[in-house]
């Protein structure tokens, strides 16, 4: 009979507590990370909530834009000028952005023609909001009147850049083994595009653009020039109009307080108006690109 | 009536159906000539300035499988993708030369690269189904070429899937994305996609790469089934499936130029696939498949 030696302990502990305390040192420092991230937004919001909450009532958001000095009136103007003006300039640039970035990035491609306008719709990124405001108040406000429309149109600058490089992004992680694969079959150029690269792609699409017009929703230097700013319901393009942005900016620099507090329950609505559009954006980009299985 | 039956009876079973299948491929090649699909006359194609492939002649006959060999860099993808104008999607890509089609220049003035497709589909290295439903990526083809009508294209569907195997796996959840299927169901689900836009020819650029043995193995049975009906063009580095599933093959190489430091691949040896694996008269073929070089 052999004696049997019982096999070695098998060590599993770990030894490597330097490589530990690093770990732990690097996580520490991305929490910190986190609250200083968090909480600017969540002062934010809070602030916004607190002082705005008191305000919000259904005649505020219906009732006329009274005198400032006035404890009575609403924001329903504002509301109804940021809806009509947003909504103008997403259909003006959503479109024209969406097939200037078909072509950019199905037909154009890298010729020297595509290559400038997709030069110049970064550059346009990056344009301060004021200068379109400026740019629209030259050609425009100058020439014809202050109107809704103007003001649409300086939002729509500003929204085309944003929605021509998401939607030629979104485009771009499109597999160019679906193009061949299409290609193949017999398929021209144009139904490739509309039958395989837009399918494949709209659930990014829409949610570029959605994030698109709830930042053209907020935006307040292109308006500032181009609406007036007036505090009686519009409800046509023509002729000057107002917009929550901009009534939020008369009414936080005026020195009464009931103006002041129509400022807070404006930015309420303005940023639940924001919120909504940003939610609606998470919703159709995972209902169109998730697959069932 | 059983009670004679050797439990190893079963086992006899085998050789005795053995000659029925030997009989019924007995003769692969008639002692007529198929007839002409592709003819290349002189090909030679470049990327740009690259010359990517010099000077390559061969012919392609109809309810064959032709495999094109090679090692990496040798062209045989490049020459596969100008046979239904695939190389057209590339920048810069050039043909020289002639491709006759059954006799008409694949690209001569008038040809519309996409009736070229209609007739010559291609199936590719890695299965790229359209983010779509089983149905609709097999009905893409039939759609886009006009058929209407939902009894017609349901019809197409099914046959479609039951000509790549794929009917009885798939028939419940046709509706569901493609994207749920196995990499193997997959490359069959594209198969199916080809076939339904009828086509004369397929071409199929290392159909197999991506899959298991056995998803490799369903997809050369279901070769051998379509064979009568379609003409296969098959580009693969794996030499045992060439030797396997082909009639033809097409065994191409690297020349490299030392003086002016260029590649080209050429066409080495095209011949009977048999005669090819068994007694090439190429040297550097022979040295290629029997594993001494590439």
């Amino acid at each position: 009979m052999a004696v049997t030696t019982p096999p070695p302990a098998i060590d599993l502990s770990d030894h490597a507590t330097w490589r530990r305390v690093k770990s732990n040192i690097a996580v520490a420092l991305m929490v910190v990370a986190l609250v200083l991230v968090a909480i600017p937004l969540v002062l934010v919001l809070y602030t916004v909530v607190k002082r705005g909450i008191g305000v919000i009532s259904w005649d505020f958001l219906t009732g006329d834009i009274g005198p400032q000095i006035s404890k009575q009136g609403g924001i329903g103007p504002a509301i109804v000028g940021t809806l009509l003006i947003t909504g103008a300039a997403t259909l003006m640039a959503v479109p024209l952005g969406i097939l200037g970035a078909i072509y950019l990035n199905e037909y154009g491609r890298k010729s020297p023609f595509a290559q400038l306008i997709r030069f110049m719709s970064y550059v346009m990124t990056g344009v301060p909001s004021i200068v379109m405001g400026l740019f629209i108040f030259t050609i425009w406000v100058l020439r014809f009147q202050f109107s809704g429309f103007a003001g649409a149109l300086g939002l729509a600058c500003l929204m085309l850049p944003v929605v021509i490089r998401s939607t030629e992004e979104m485009l771009l992680l499109v597999p160019d083994t679906l193009r061949e694969a299409s290609y193949a079959l017999g398929a021209s150029k144009a139904r490739v595009t509309l039958g395989v690269v837009i399918p494949a792609a709209v659930g990014g699409i829409v949610s570029g653009c959605l994030l698109a017009v709830a930042r053209a929703a907020g935006e307040t230097a292109p308006l500032l020039f181009t609406i007036l700013t007036v505090t009686s319901v519009n409800s046509s393009l023509t002729g000057p109009n107002t917009a929550l942005a901009t009534q939020i900016f008369s009414n936080a620099t005026s020195p009464y307080d009931a103006a002041q507090a129509r400022a807070w329950g404006a930015s309420l609505t303005l940023i639940a108006i924001v919120f909504v559009l940003t939610v609606a954006a998470r919703l159709v980009t995972r209902r169109l690109t998730t697959p069932k299985r | 009536m059983d009670e004679h039956h050797e439990p190893n009876a079963a086992l006899t079973d085998q050789p005795v159906t053995a000659p029925a299948i030997g009989a019924q491929a007995s003769t692969p090649y008639a002692a007529t000539t198929p007839e002409t699909v592709f003819e290349a006359e002189s090909v030679s194609i470049y990327y740009g300035d690259f010359r990517a492939v010099t000077d390559v002649s061969f012919q392609i006959y109809q309810y064959e499988i032709t495999a094109f060999i090679g090692p990496s860099g040798c062209g045989k993808t490049t020459v596969l993708r100008t046979l239904n104008r695939m190389n057209d999607l590339v920048d810069g890509a050039r043909v020289e030369g002639d491709i006759k089609y059954h006799g008409a220049s694949l690209y001569g003035p008038n040809v519309s690269a996409a009736a070229v497709r209609r007739r010559i589909g291609m199936v590719f290295q890695k299965p790229n189904p359209f983010p779509k439903s089983i149905y609709d990526n097999v009905a893409y083809g039939p759609r886009i070429n006009g058929v209407r009508g939902k009894d017609k294209l349901e019809e197409i569907v099914e046959n479609s899937l039951r000509g790549a195997a794929l009917w009885d796996e798939v028939k419940d959840r046709l509706k569901k994305s493609a994207h749920g299927l196995s990499g193997g169901q997959q490359q069959r689900l594209c198969i199916a996609r080809t076939l339904a836009v009828e086509p004369d020819v397929v071409l199929m650029d290392e159909p197999c790469s991506a899959l298991d043995p056995i998803a490799t193995g369903r997809i050369e049975e279901l070769m051998q089934e379509i064979k009568s009906r379609y003409t296969i063009v098959i580009v693969t580095h794996n030499m045992q499936q060439a030797s396997r599933v082909s009639d033809r093959t097409a065994y191409y190489s690297v020349l490299t130029d030392d003086k002016s430091d260029t590649r080209t691949g050429v066409l080495v040896e095209y011949d009977r696939t048999e005669r090819i694996f068994q007694n090439p008269r190429d040297p550097r073929t022979e040295a290629y498949v029997t594993g001494r070089m590439g």
